[in-house]
């Protein structure tokens, strides 16, 4: 479980996430929505550790993120931000090999490989590991950098718009990839614009709004057209479809 | 790091051939036209080859190292007023301790306290500079102006704490603001490879480390790598380097951009510890190689440093119009 305890941010002066209390539970997909700005990076990265908390305090499988050392933390959770930028230039092998760092410090055994294998596998990526990130297509390289984060092999998965430049086919195989995770256990809190993947996905549904949390809970109580037309300011009008909520907002 | 490196043969055959290279002109170095006192002459030989080679390789590591701190392969520590403030350092030690004061200090004492105060001062400057955010990639313009702007100001504030004390003060000054691969400064080089030495034996020991570091701050976070603590570490290590070279030749602006430029385009996306070997020989070479050709083929008609700055310089053009700026 992620325990996030009044964790707030402000950047020169400005809050943008107001004092914020969720319990993230463990071996569920959790679905981080909400309008751009909302405030969402800004959660998910205080809980990856890659902004210093400020205030509160946040706990992930009962770690303390202050106490704990960052290597500890690393087995634990995998983080892949929004943006994915490159400075150095690398095959799409070696990236998804620096997955295994905290497992191996650069000294690569025989399941740091083979998790480098079936991570590389899972997003279809073994035609491309020779290849040069900067010479890969927009979705190609998020594939990479999310097969990175899956040779990780942590029990949570944290990440940021990961269908960023992704086409239908290998979003549904990433949230495939999640569920398969959930099967044994794993955990994954995403951030996700389309929220029919977290419909179709998700086991709970946290909507972030101007720096706060607007609702909490399973996909049939937040994904309503009430909450959803108040949260992005639109509206929205929500059916369903085998069961699950529909959400249709292109029209 | 990576299991599945496409061609490994192919690393350690250019790393071959720069050694064998690197030899050659070793050999050539010492050896050609020798004459005379060949005992003594062949002594003043391997002495100034020790000091080249030391130069050589501290501004290579230093410079590769920069580089992957700054998540950018267009900034050099020299670019960035490095050697500028070495050079400050040195006017403050003359202002303070008068002409006489600093030309009796034992050469080897008071080059380690200079190493230590710039060292000191440069992780104060650019450890909050780049330590922060995503370090250079995240504003490279910027990043690249507060550079300049410092070596200005560290280059003016020398010369003008040289001129206001003493006009004698102020030759000293000048004779260690300039390069000269020809004369490296006599005495040093024993304490500069007690620095430099250990200094690239620890970079190479980090770099596995340094490649996780080289993904940026973001991925080295997540992966777990202690990120300030190696920041300021190899900020360390680059003032302790640039330091030596400095004091050996002065300061060279943009020989380490050639040499790690080289190396990157030779071993694309090869590790650190290759990275690091190759830039080492690359500038050895340059530098013994390049000496060897102007002392003796040309007979000092043109001067090294000068030919390695221009070309150097008309690089750092190439790649800031390239848009190379990562
Ligand atoms: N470095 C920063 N300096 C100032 N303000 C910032 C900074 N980073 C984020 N913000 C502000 O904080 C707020 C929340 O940003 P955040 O990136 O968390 O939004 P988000 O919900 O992830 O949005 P998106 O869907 O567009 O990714 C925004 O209003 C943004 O402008
Ligand atoms: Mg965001």
């Amino acid at each position: 479980m992620i325990d996030v305890a009044e964790v707030s941010c402000r950047i020169h002066g400005t809050e943008i996430l107001a004092p914020a209390t969720l319990r993230i539970p463990d071996g569920q997909i959790t679905a981080l929505i909400g309008p751009n700005g909302a405030g969402k990076s800004t959660l998910l990265r205080l809980i990856g550790r890659i902004a210093p908390l400020q205030s509160g305090r946040v706990s992930i499988d009962g770690l303390d993120l202050a106490g704990t050392a960052s290597d500890r933390l690393a087995r634990q959770m995998a983080f892949l931000g929004q943006s994915t930028a490159l400075a150095s230039r690398l095959r799409v092998g070696e990236l998804v090999a620096f997955g295994r760092w905290p497992h191996c410090h650069g000294r690569p055994g025989p399941d740091d490989r083979a998790a480098v294998a079936a991570a590389l596998a899972e997003f279809g990526l073994v035609g491309l590991a020779g290849r040069f990130m900067d010479e890969l297509s927009g979705g190609q390289a998020q594939r990479a950098h999310l097969a990175m984060a899956a040779a990780q092999d942590t029990p949570w998965l944290l990440l940021d718009e990961p269908m960023n430049n992704l086409d239908l086919a290998h979003a549904r195989t990433l949230m495939e990839a999640l569920a398969r995770r959930r099967a044994q256990g794993g955990s994954a809190l995403v951030v996700l614009h389309d929220l029919n993947f977290a419909a179709g996905w998700a086991d709970r549904v946290v909507a972030m709004k101007a720096g706060r949390i607007h609702a909490e809970g399973t996909p049939d109580e937040v994904l309503t057209s009430d909450i959803l037309s108040d949260l992005y300011d639109t509206p929205i009008e929500v059916g369903r479809h085998r069961g699950r909520p529909l959400v249709l907002h292109h029209m | 790091m990576s299991p599945e490196r496409i061609s490994p043969d192919r690393t350690g055959l250019r790393l071959a051939v720069l050694t064998l290279l690197l030899l050659v002109a070793v050999l050539g170095w010492l050896f050609q036209g020798l004459a005379g006192n060949r005992a003594f002459i062949l002594g003043l030989r391997l002495d100034r080859l020790q000091a080249l080679a030391l130069i050589g390789a501290a501004v290579a590591v230093a410079t590769v190292l920069f580089q992957t701190v700054a998540q950018n392969r267009i900034l050099t520590p020299s670019i960035m007023g490095f050697d500028a403030l070495y050079v400050m350092v040195q006017t403050l030690a003359v202002a303070g301790l008068g002409i006489t004061g600093y030309t009796t200090l034992p050469a080897g004492a008071k080059f380690l306290a200079e190493a230590a105060l710039m060292t000191a001062m440069a992780v104060m400057l650019f450890g909050t500079l780049l330590g922060r955010g995503g370090g250079g990639a995240n504003d490279i313009g910027r990043t690249i102006l507060t550079g300049v702007i410092l070596g200005i100001l560290f280059r003016s504030a020398a010369s003008l704490g040289a001129r206001l004390l003493d006009p004698n003060a102020y030759a000293v000054v000048q004779a260690v603001s300039f390069a000269n691969f020809g004369k490296p400064a006599a005495g040093l080089t024993l304490w500069a490879a007690a620095i430099v030495v250990p200094a690239i034996a620890v970079a190479l020991w980090l770099g596995p480390r340094l490649d996780v570091l080289g993904l940026g701050r973001e991925r080295a976070v997540s992966l777990g790598l202690g990120h300030r603590r190696l920041v300021v570490g190899v900020l360390v290590l680059v003032a302790v380097l640039v330091a030596a070279s400095t004091a050996l030749v002065g300061p060279v602006t943009f020989f380490g951009l050639i040499v790690a430029g080289l190396a990157q385009a030779l071993f694309p996306g090869a590790p650190h510890r290759v990275r690091l070997c190759a830039a080492m020989l690359l500038a050895c070479l340059m530098l013994i190689g390049g000496q060897w050709l102007f002392e003796r083929g040309l007979g000092q008609r043109a001067t090294l440093s000068v030919v390695i700055e221009f070309a150097g310089g008309l690089m750092f053009l190439a790649l800031l119009l390239k848009g190379r700026l990562r």
